[in-house]
């Protein structure tokens, strides 16, 4: 999971910190350094990092946490501020123009994911019950229009290329195009480029020129080092940035340039993309993510996720299973399809507060997986599926025989599903007063 | 072509060393006398390089102890004390025979948007280049395109390459390429493969699928796994080549996109820590662009002074 590393190491400071009635400079201090230190090997560029120890050194060590009676907490809602601070305070939208179609132009360096991003862009504007027309201007890198020419496919998009014009022209051309046929947005999909070539960053500025944007978004790999801010403001210099959209936040990226992008050019982060499938963006929540980062979950994303994708009455019947313990496999099948339609297992977990990095290692189901499962539970006996208890070894031959798997995942799986027994029991306790229970304050 | 090669290599050569020569000189110039606050410009300056903490620290001991057995106390000797260090570590690993007459089999692997199928065809253009023949192998069945995005660069170059349709078993794919290969006899055959992160154990597990089915059928070729590395990315390459090369066993690295402003600082630890050797750098979107990485050269380039 993204940040995960840094989430670990910032928990395990904090833990300490945590524990303390009373909190002298040098505790601060030896915390603070701790702190620094996550941040750098996280590649949070040197100076934000710098900066960003300073103001919570000032607060830290103010009045406002020497007299509280829980100092630690006070520190960590601090840090947890000013993180939050440092990434842009809250969720910023993509403008809408009052004259339609509104042009949003993707700009970014080879390989950060522009075409995909332009994809998925498309695939969450059509959702909202937008128009979006796709314009493949990347005419540089082989079967680049192709790409995207297949992505719109798959997101049923027209996609519009003219191949053999130059970048301008397409552009242009797509814009109009777009007012021929009614569509009200225009996502542009641009070569990548280096921020110090001349030739094609100019390319990019009479493009800018050409269809006046609404929205010119920076595609950054999530992954970048300590050069993320150099690409980035070179960009926003020749460009004049509107914002950023940050990629493949499912890597294991301690995600230093997300914290230091928007510090360094002030230009908010709108959007994040995960994964390979096309509904992987979501619009970017500083706070939430501030709390991802200090293990405080983000219950409110993972609610809404679940709102969005789980049937109400359906909701309300398993919870009453759950506190009835009357959950069954038949229900685990159930509920294994719901969670998945709300994306990846370990994503969904890392939202909950209280779980630790190191706990969703390895967690990862796809499709296959799933209809191993599902052939797994078809092959019991509806006594099986509600009396788990009752499968012994004769009968788990048999089942791993029926669903044409092995015993040891039929093992598997009953192990699986005593765990999310259990786990599903404590949610259950906790949701009886409210959200689940914060692990601080 | 030679000389545009080595006229381009210079110019973004350049550019890396001005980025981490700049504030040295700064800093040698400023401080004169070697102090604790040199040693700490020093460090910013390595982690600012994608150098990383740990690898930083590692260098700044061995540095501080060279100053001690030297008894220097001028600024101006650090750079070539920290040339000779950065030297070591970087020599520490050497890179498998890769021009032999030896038939190879090459499975370039790595995460999404590094750079795999551009270095391909580099890596093609190379062996077309030495008179060896070559052979494509397209097991990126999942990124939409793909598929065409090596068969155009196939043609270009004037090689044969082996497909399966989009959606196709990589494994199977995979199992058609060695097998042509071998039957056409071809010097060089290279497998592409899709980008995917090192976190997901599905995709990784695919590839040790690929790397097995390629490995049992190889006749009488090396396999050599190169492991693509975006010079842009920050610790997590570190990460990155740990994981392909616990999944795969890593044998090199081409290091690409070495053209920006990146520092690459990140390969010190994939050596120091991994003993991964570092075999090429990307450095230009030509296929003429790909250059034998020399530690040496590598050093001087980022701390040398300037010539010009």
């Amino acid at each position: 999971m993204v940040f995960s590393a840094l989430s670990e190491k910032l928990q395990e400071t904090f833990r300490r910190l945590r524990g303390k009635g009373k909190l002298g400079e040098k505790d601060v201090d030896e915390a603070l350094r701790e702190v620094k230190l996550a941040l750098l090997e996280a590649d949070v560029n040197f100076r934000v990092v710098r900066n960003f120890i300073n103001r919570v050194r000032e607060r830290a060590i103010g009045q406002e946490v020497m007299d509280s009676l829980t100092p630690g907490q006070m520190v960590i809602k601090i840090v947890h501020q000013e993180l939050t601070k440092m990434m842009g305070e809250k969720a910023e939208k993509l403008k809408s123009s009052d004259r339609p179609p509104t042009v949003y132009l993707l700009a970014g360096l080879q390989g950060a994911g522009k075409t995909t991003t332009a994809g998925k862009l498309g695939g969450l504007l059509k959702n909202q019950g937008r128009r979006p027309l796709l314009v493949a201007a990347d005419v540089y890198r082989p079967a680049a229009v192709k790409q995207l020419e297949v992505l719109g496919q798959q997101l049923d998009l027209p996609v519009y290329s003219d191949s053999g014009r130059d970048p301008v022209t397409i552009a242009t051309g797509g814009v109009e195009k777009a007012r021929q046929t009614q569509r009200d947005v225009v996502i542009i999909d641009t070569a990548g480029r280096l921020h110090v070539d001349a030739e094609l960053m100019g390319e990019l500025a009479a493009i800018k020129e050409a269809v006046e944007p609404e929205e010119i978004l920076l595609v950054v790999d999530a992954m970048t080092g300590q050069d993320a801010v150099n690409v980035a403001r070179n960009f926003h210099e020749q460009l004049t940035l509107t914002g950023l959209i940050l990629t493949k936040l499912d890597s294991d990226t301690r995600g230093g340039a997300a914290l230091s992008i928007r510090e360094v050019t002030g230009c908010p982060i709108k959007l994040i993309g995960s994964g390979e499938k096309l509904d992987g963006i979501e619009v970017f929540h500083p706070e939430r993510l501030a709390s991802r980062i200090l293990g405080m979950g983000d219950v409110l994303t993972l609610i809404e996720k679940a709102e969005a994708n789980v049937e109400a009455e359906q909701a309300k019947a398993l919870f009453k299973k759950i506190q009835k313990d009357e959950f069954t496999l038949e229900d685990f099948l159930d509920q294994m399809r719901q969670v998945q339609k709300m994306g990846p297992l370990d994503q969904i977990l890392g939202m909950l507060p209280g779980i630790k990095p190191k706990q969703l290692q390895g967690l990862e189901f796809n499709e296959k997986s799933m209809k191993h499962l599902e052939a797994l539970i078809q092959s019991m006996t509806p006594e099986e599926r509600r009396t788990p208890q009752i499968i012994n070894a004769s009968r788990r031959r048999r089942i791993a025989k029926g669903a044409g798997r092995s015993v040891q995942e039929v093992n598997r799986l009953l192990s699986q599903f005593e765990q999310s027994k259990k786990m599903m029991k404590q949610l259950g306790k906790a949701g009886k007063g409210g959200l689940p229970k914060l692990p601080f304050w | 072509m030679a000389e545009g090669l080595v006229a381009r290599l210079k110019t973004s050569l350049d550019k890396t060393r001005r980025k981490l020569l700049a504030p040295l000189e700064e800093a040698v110039r400023f401080h004169k006398k070697i102090s604790p606050e040199f040693y700490e410009e020093l460090e910013e300056i390595l982690i600012t390089s994608d150098v990383g903490y740990a690898t930083t620290m590692l260098l700044m001991e061995k540095l501080k102890a060279k100053v001690r057995a030297e008894k220097a106390e001028d600024t101006a000797v650090v750079q070539s004390y920290l040339h000779s260090i950065i030297m070591q570590v970087l020599s520490a690993a050497s890179p498998p025979e890769l021009d032999g007459a030896e038939p190879l089999a090459l499975l370039v692997v790595g995460v999404n948007g590094v750079g795999k199928t551009t270095s391909i065809a580099k890596l093609t253009e190379y062996y077309r280049e030495q008179g060896k023949s070559g052979l494509l192998v397209a097991g990126d069945t999942f990124r939409a395109a793909a598929i065409e995005q090596l068969g155009i660069w196939a043609e270009r170059i004037g090689v044969g390459l082996i497909s399966h349709q989009a959606g196709a078993d990589p494994g199977a794919v995979a199992f058609d390429g060695i097998s042509a290969a071998n039957a056409r006899k071809v010097d060089v055959v290279i497998f592409d493969t899709a980008g995917r992160l090192h976190t997901k154990v599905n995709l990784m597990t695919e590839l040790k699928k690929v790397h097995r089915v390629i490995s049992q059928n190889l006749g009488a070729r090396k396999l050599v796994n190169l492991l693509v590395l975006d010079a842009t990315t920050g610790q997590n390459a570190l990460e990155q080549a740990r994981v392909f090369h616990e999944a795969i066993g890593v044998d090199g690295i081409i290091l690409t996109k070495i053209d920006g402003t990146a520092k690459g600082g990140i390969v010190l630890p994939i050596v120091a820590e991994l003993g991964l050797p570092i075999i090429w750098l990307g450095i230009g979107e030509q296929t003429g662009d790909l250059r034998r990485f020399d530690p040496q050269e590598f050093a001087t380039a980022l701390l040398a002074e300037d010539d010009d």
